[in-house]
C-alpha cells in the first residue's frame, strides 16, 4: 500500500506504525505479555510439569493436599495434581474462547453490516437477532447438546466433537449485540460523505463495505470482541456444569471454578487459582483489544 | 472578477436536464404509510454547454445539493431526464452506469467527511483508479502524483492520512481525486462553504485554473453570491425546489429579474460605500414554505413584495423572456416585451415595481 519509489516518503510501513503505536499502549503490552504466558501454561507446562501416575492407594492418600513442593496448586479431592489440570484445562479454555468469539464477531458484523447497509435487509435480519435475544438460552443450548452431541462424538471423538458444538453452539447465541452495535453504527457511517465519494466513483457495494465502511467500525467490534472472550469462557463452564459440555473428567478453567466452589471454605486456593485464570484471560484481551483499536486509528496514531 | 476565459464554448450542451424531480417520501403514523413527499426538486430543467460553469444559487433548503446530487444519480430521481455527454443518466442500468461514472465527477462540501479518515491520501485519490483502471501499480502510483502535482500538494504527502491535512488541503485532495479520471463534468457541491474566506479564493482559483488546463464543465453549487459571480458564466438561482431565474452572469448581477433573485442579490454586500450607501436592500418576510407542503400557485408567491392574484393559483412555467435568460414569474409572461426594454438598472427595479 505504501509505495516510496521517491524515496522522499517515510518509508514506514502501515504495520510497522501499527505495531509503533500498540506498543506504547501500557496496558496492550501488559495484556500481550500475561495472554502470551498463559498460553506458553497451557501449550508448553505439560511438556514440564508432568507428575507421575498415583495407584488409587496413593491418590487417596494425597487427596485435598494444599499447595507445596510436589503439588504447587495443591491437589483435588481425588488426589489429581491441580497444576496438571490447570494446563489441561488452559487449551479448552482459551481455544473455546477465542473460536467461539471469532464465529460470534464474525456472525455479528455480518449481519450488522447487512442489515445496516441494505435497507431493505435491515427489517428481516433486526427481526432475526431479536428473535434470537428472545431464545431463552439454556434450554436451546440444551435442545441442541441432545440432538447433536452423540452424532458427532461417533464421527469426531468425544472430545473434538464436544469442543465443535460447544463453540458453535455458544459462537450462535452470542452475535446479536455484535449485530445491534455494528448496524447502528454502519447506519451512521453510510451517510458520510467519503461513502457517497465513493459511490460517485461507482464503488460497488461490496468495494464500499470492504474500504470504508468495515475499517471505521473496528473500534465497536473490538469491543464486542474482547468481551465475547470472557462471555464464551463462563458460558462454557455454565454448560459443562450442567452436564451439558465436555465429559466429566476433562477439565476446563469453568468446570474447576465450579468443583471448587464447594470446597471454597476449606481450600480456597481451588477456586482461587481457576478464577484468577479466568479473569486474566478478560483483563489481557481487553487490554490488547483496547490497544489495537487505538493502533489502528490513524487519528490516535499520530500523536 | 470580469475576467474573459479563454475556454472555448461550443454551442452544443455537455449536460441536458429534462424535468429533474426529486421527492423523497413521508411516511408517517404507525402503519408508517406513504403520506405525502418533500419535493426537494420539483421539476428542474437547465442545460450546461461543455466548459461553461453554471451556478447555481439559493438559500439553505432550495434543494440545490439535492440537484447535484441527483445529476450523478446518488439519489434516484422520481422523474426527468439527465442527459450527460449523450447519455440518459437517469435510467442508464447499474452496470452502464458505473461504466459512465468516470465522466462524471463531484467534490463535496465538507472535506473533512468527504475523505476516509483511515485511508492515506495516496490511496483516496487512487480510489477512482482502482475502481476503473487495472493499471499496475506503478502506473497509478505516478498518475497519482501527477494529480498531486497538479492540484499543489506535495509529493511527500501521499502516505498521509486526512487528518494531518488543514482544510484547504484536503479540499485540494477531494478535488484530486474527483480529476483523477479525467471527468468532462465536475458538480462542485459548496467546495468552498466549509473553508475560511482566505483559502475560499484559492480553491477557486485552483478550480479555474483545472477548467482551463482541461476543459471541464462545472455545475456549481453554491450560496455565496460573490463566489458565484467570479467563477459562473451563468448562473440559476433556485427557490424551494424550482429554477427561479437562469440568466447569464452578467445580466443576473446587474438586473435581475424575478423578484427572488432580485432580493436575493440585494443582500451581496458592496466593497464600494459610494455605491453601498445607495444600495436598497430588499427584506423579505416571512419564511420559506415547507418543501413538504409548497404554495398552490408560484412557490414564491407568500413571500413576494410583487405578489399578483395569478401567483396564488398557477404555477409560473421557466420562459425565455429575454435572449438567454430564463424566468419563471408571472410579471414577464404578459408583457414579456415591455419588460425588456434596456432602462438603466438603477431605476429598473422601481420601474417594473411601478409597470404593476
Amino acid at each position: 500500500m505504501t509505495d516510496t519509489n521517491l524515496g522522499v516518503a517515510a518509508p514506514e510501513t502501515l504495520r510497522a506504525a501499527v505495531w509503533a503505536q500498540f506498543r506504547k499502549h501500557r496496558g496492550a503490552v501488559f495484556g500481550l505479555v500475561v495472554l502470551g504466558l498463559l498460553i506458553l501454561f497451557s501449550i508448553l507446562g505439560p511438556l514440564v510439569w508432568a507428575p507421575e501416575k498415583l495407584t488409587v492407594v496413593e491418590a487417596l492418600k494425597s487427596k485435598n493436599l494444599g499447595p507445596g513442593m510436589s503439588h504447587p496448586m495443591g491437589t483435588d479431592q481425588l488426589g489429581r495434581d491441580q497444576m496438571q489440570r490447570m494446563m489441561a484445562a488452559g487449551k479448552v479454555s482459551l481455544a473455546v474462547g477465542f473460536v467461539a468469539m471469532i464465529i460470534a464477531v464474525f456472525l455479528g458484523t455480518l449481519i450488522g453490516v447487512l442489515a445496516g447497509y441494505f435497507k431493505r435487509l435491515d427489517g428481516p435480519l433486526m427481526r432475526l437477532t431479536d428473535m434470537f435475544l428472545a431464545l431463552p438460552l439454556i434450554p436451546l443450548l440444551l435442545v441442541m447438546v441432545m440432538l447433536f452431541r452423540d452424532k458427532l462424538s461417533r464421527q469426531l471423538g468425544p472430545e473434538m466433537g464436544a469442543f465443535l458444538l460447544i463453540v458453535f453452539a455458544i459462537g450462535v447465541t452470542s452475535w446479536m449485540h455484535a449485530a445491534r452495535i455494528v448496524r447502528g453504527e454502519v447506519l451512521a457511517l453510510k451517510e458520510r460523505e467519503y461513502v457517497l465519494a465513493s459511490r460517485s466513483i461507482g464503488a460497488t457495494p461490496r468495494r464500499v463495505i470492504l474500504r470504508h465502511i468495515l475499517p471505521n467500525v473496528v473500534s465497536p467490534v473490538m469491543v464486542a470482541a474482547t468481551l465475547g472472550v470472557a462471555e464464551a469462557i463462563i458460558t462454557e463452564s455454565v454448560l459443562s456444569f450442567l452436564g451439558l459440555g465436555f465429559p466429566p473428567d476433562f477439565p476446563t478453567w469453568g468446570r474447576l471454578l465450579y468443583e471448587g466452589l464447594e470446597y471454597m471454605q476449606m481450600y480456597p486456593e481451588r477456586v482461587i487459582f481457576p478464577g484468577l485464570a479466568i479473569s486474566l484471560t478478560v483483563l489481557s484481551v481487553n487490554y490488547i483489544g483496547d490497544g489495537l483499536r487505538d493502533a489502528l486509528d490513524p487519528r490516535i496514531r499520530g500523536r | 472578477m470580469l475576467d474573459a476565459r479563454p475556454v472555448p464554448k461550443s454551442a452544443s450542451p455537455l449536460v441536458q436536464v429534462e424535468g429533474l424531480t426529486m421527492h423523497f417520501p413521508i411516511y408517517s403514523g404507525v402503519l408508517r404509510r406513504h403520506t405525502g413527499d418533500v419535493k426537494a426538486v420539483d421539476g428542474v430543467s437547465f442545460t450546461i454547454n461543455a466548459g461553461e460553469t453554471l451556478g447555481l444559487v439559493g438559500e439553505s433548503g432550495c434543494g440545490k445539493s439535492t440537484v447535484g446530487r441527483a445529476l450523478l444519480r446518488l439519489y434516484e430521481p422520481t422523474a426527468g431526464r439527465v442527459i450527460i455527454d449523450g447519455e440518459d443518466v437517469a435510467s442508464l442500468s447499474p452496470e452502464a452506469l458505473r461504466k459512465k461514472r468516470p465522466t462524471m465527477q463531484m467534490v463535496f462540501q465538507d472535506p473533512q467527511a468527504s475523505l476516509n479518515p483511515r485511508m492515506t491520501l495516496s490511496r483516496i485519490i487512487g480510489e477512482p483508479l482502482d475502481e476503473h483502471t487495472d493499471w499496475a501499480e506503478a502506473k497509478k502510483l505516478d498518475r497519482i502524483h501527477e494529480l498531486m502535482d497538479a492540484v499543489g500538494l506535495n509529493r511527500r504527502f501521499a502516505n498521509r492520512f486526512p487528518h494531518e491535512f488543514s482544510g484547504g488541503q484536503r479540499q485540494r485532495i477531494g478535488i484530486a481525486r474527483a480529476l483523477a479520471l479525467d471527468p468532462k463534468f465536475i458538480v462542485c457541491d459548496e467546495p468552498i462553504a466549509a473553508l475560511d474566506v482566505s483559502i475560499q479564493a484559492q480553491v477557486v482559483n485552483l478550480l479555474e485554473d483545472m477548467q482551463e488546463k482541461l476543459g471541464l464543465t462545472y455545475l456549481f453549487i453554491s450560496h455565496d453570491l460573490s463566489m458565484v459571480r467570479h467563477i459562473a458564466d451563468r448562473v440559476a438561482v433556485m427557490y424551494l425546489g424550482k429554477i427561479a431565474e437562469l440568466s447569464p452572469r452578467d445580466d443576473l448581477y446587474a438586473r435581475p429579474l424575478h423578484p427572488y433573485a432580485e432580493a436575493l442579490l440585494s443582500a451581496v454586500n458592496e466593497p464600494d460605500p459610494a455605491i453601498a450607501a445607495k444600495r436598497r436592500r430588499i427584506i423579505l418576510s416571512g419564511d420559506v414554505p415547507s418543501p413538504a407542503n409548497p404554495p398552490k400557485g408560484c412557490n414564491f408567491c407568500t413571500r413576494c413584495p410583487k405578489v399578483m392574484d395569478i401567483c396564488r393559483t398557477v404555477k409560473p412555467d421557466l420562459a425565455e423572456v429575454e435572449p438567454g435568460r430564463l424566468v419563471a414569474c408571472h410579471l414577464y409572461t404578459n408583457t414579456s416585451a415591455a419588460g425588456s426594454t434596456g432602462a438603466p438598472e438603477a431605476t429598473e427595479r422601481n420601474q417594473q415595481g411601478e409597470t404593476r
